[in-house]
């Protein structure tokens, strides 16, 4: 290739510049897995980690952070055959281009994770992991199955949880193996015993560890027994980050075996103490405002006796007595004053009537001597007559 | 509830739940129905009772750790660490 001698010349920088951001800005080179052992293993004491990842032909620089290096299990030693995660980036002051890892898994777990992916979509198909199938924790039970080793420092995190926050509980324990090949067996052993003692809720748990070391709880085995399970399973295997199939197919995931136990906790000692002081002021409240009712009650009957007693009918029949007589007596009072008025009537008409009124005016009554009859007109008047007056009587005779 | 109480425990051998579960009846059975003064007397002074057992049992509970072995259930020893 004949150079071109009018190109402008770049500085190592600006070339190494050219080269990092063909590199960087590669999508593909941004998200790789590369497999390989690992060699040139350093770290110092800044807390990063360098090695080389080689296989037959090549080799390749790895740089991980002390971040990502944090996060990693110790499965970072010499000749160990891992597979990373991470990017390209280039080291300009070295002009290197290294891959800058922040996953590293031992080689193999690759094909783990597809076999987890396999069971899964399997599992998932038949149901196994359903919501409708999820069933209720219990806030408050009495007994709680534990399936985990007996030895871990998972039984013990969650005891001291429970004691904590439960010591009205009652622990059953069935301890199992949580790894290695007798373990798939031993756990479904475990929760089916556990299913006999009928405890409220089962928490099935281990502490955290590399993906093989909680492959158990992948096992389909396992996994079907924790649907099968008559029990609500609560499910804490290793860290946050982890899941299992058993998670999925437990009616409850806890991120942790500690969570796990708060989660088969919920109503605490705390909650009971509150409770139980309810009660008492609730009881107390019914049996004073009982009494206060049933003081109203007396009051009222005492007013009502007081209302139908014979004291107070003889009251009122006492009453109506005086009502009575006074009513009579002012009748009869009424009728004697009619009567009376009728006979001064009668009395003034009488006098009006009487002759002796009309002689004392000046007139007189004359009857004849023979037959005594009134001489009321000339005619009648013949020989001897009687001539009444006011004070007495004198005789006359007609002449002619 | 009040009414089914011939085979009443003493409260001494109830558990908490049992305790609660009674407790819960009494002040229902105070809240709802019309009782007799004398009978709710009765049972308030069982509420009462029933308060400090179950107060009694919070403060002395201690968490019974019973591991499976085989089918039946032993102690289990937790180790001091």
């Amino acid at each position: 290739m004949q150079p071109n001698l009018f190109t402008q010349t770049l500085t190592v920088s600006q070339f190494t510049f050219r080269v990092r951001k063909l590199l960087e800005e590669n999508p593909e080179l941004q998200d790789v897995w590369v497999e390989g052992e690992i060699s040139n293993l350093s770290r110092p004491a800044s807390g990063h980690i360098y090695f080389t990842l080689k296989d037959k032909n090549a080799s390749l620089r790895c740089v991980m952070w002390k971040s990502d290096a944090a996060r990693t299990r110790p499965t970072l030693q010499e000749g160990a055959a891992v597979e990373a995660h991470g990017k390209i980036t280039v080291y300009e002051p070295q002009g290197q281009y290294q891959l800058t890892v922040n996953l590293i898994r031992p080689r193999g777990e690759g094909a783990l994770f597809q076999e987890f992916l396999r069971l899964k979509s399997m599992l998932e198909t038949e149901g196994l992991f359903n919501p409708d199938r999820k069933r209720e924790i219990p806030a408050f039970p009495k007994t709680i199955g534990i399936v985990t080793s007996a030895t871990g420092a998972a039984l013990r995190d969650m005891l001291d949880t429970i004691r904590r926050r439960q010591p009205l509980a009652r622990i059953i324990l069935a301890p199992s193996p949580v790894q290695g090949v007798d373990a798939p067996s031993a756990l479904v052993n475990a929760i089916q015993s556990l299913n006999l003692q009928s405890p409220d809720v089962i928490l099935l748990a281990r502490g955290g560890g590399s993906i093989e070391d909680l492959w158990a709880f992948n096992d389909e085995r396992v996994v079907r027994a924790v649907a099968a399970s008559q029990i609500p399973i609560i499910c804490g295997v290793g860290h946050e980050t982890d899941f299992t199939l058993c998670d999925f197919a437990a009616d409850l995931r806890a991120p942790t075996p500690t969570a796990a136990a708060e989660l088969a906790t919920q109503t605490t000692l705390d909650d009971l103490h509150l409770q139980l002081s309810t009660f008492r002021s609730r009881l107390t409240d019914l049996i004073s405002s009982l009494f206060a009712d049933h003081r109203v009650l007396i009051s009222t009957l005492a007013a009502r006796l007081r209302f139908v007693s014979p004291d107070r009918r003889i009251q009122s029949d006492r009453q109506r007595l005086d009502e009575f007589s006074r009513r009579a007596y002012s009748a009869v009072a009424h009728r004697i004053q009619l009567q009376a008025a009728r006979v001064d009537g009668i009395s003034r008409r009488l006098s009006a009537l009487n002759p002796e009124g009309v002689l004392s005016r000046g007139y007189a009554i004359i009857t004849r001597k023979e037959d005594g009859k009134v001489v009321a007109r000339v005619s009648d008047a013949r020989g001897a007559m009687n001539v009444r007056v006011n004070d007495g009587e004198f005789e006359v005779k007609r002449d002619s | 509830m009040p009414k089914t109480k011939p085979a009443q425990k003493a409260v001494e051998e109830l558990t908490y739940e049992e305790a609660l579960a009674e407790l819960e009846g009494i002040v229902e059975a105070l809240e709802g129905e019309q009782n007799p003064l004398d009978e709710a007397m009765k049972l308030f002074e069982r509420g009462q009772a029933l308060i400090v057992r179950c107060g009694g049992l919070l403060e002395t509970a201690q968490l019974k750790v019973q591991k499976l072995a085989g089918e039946s259930l032993v102690d289990f020893a937790e180790e001091a660490e």
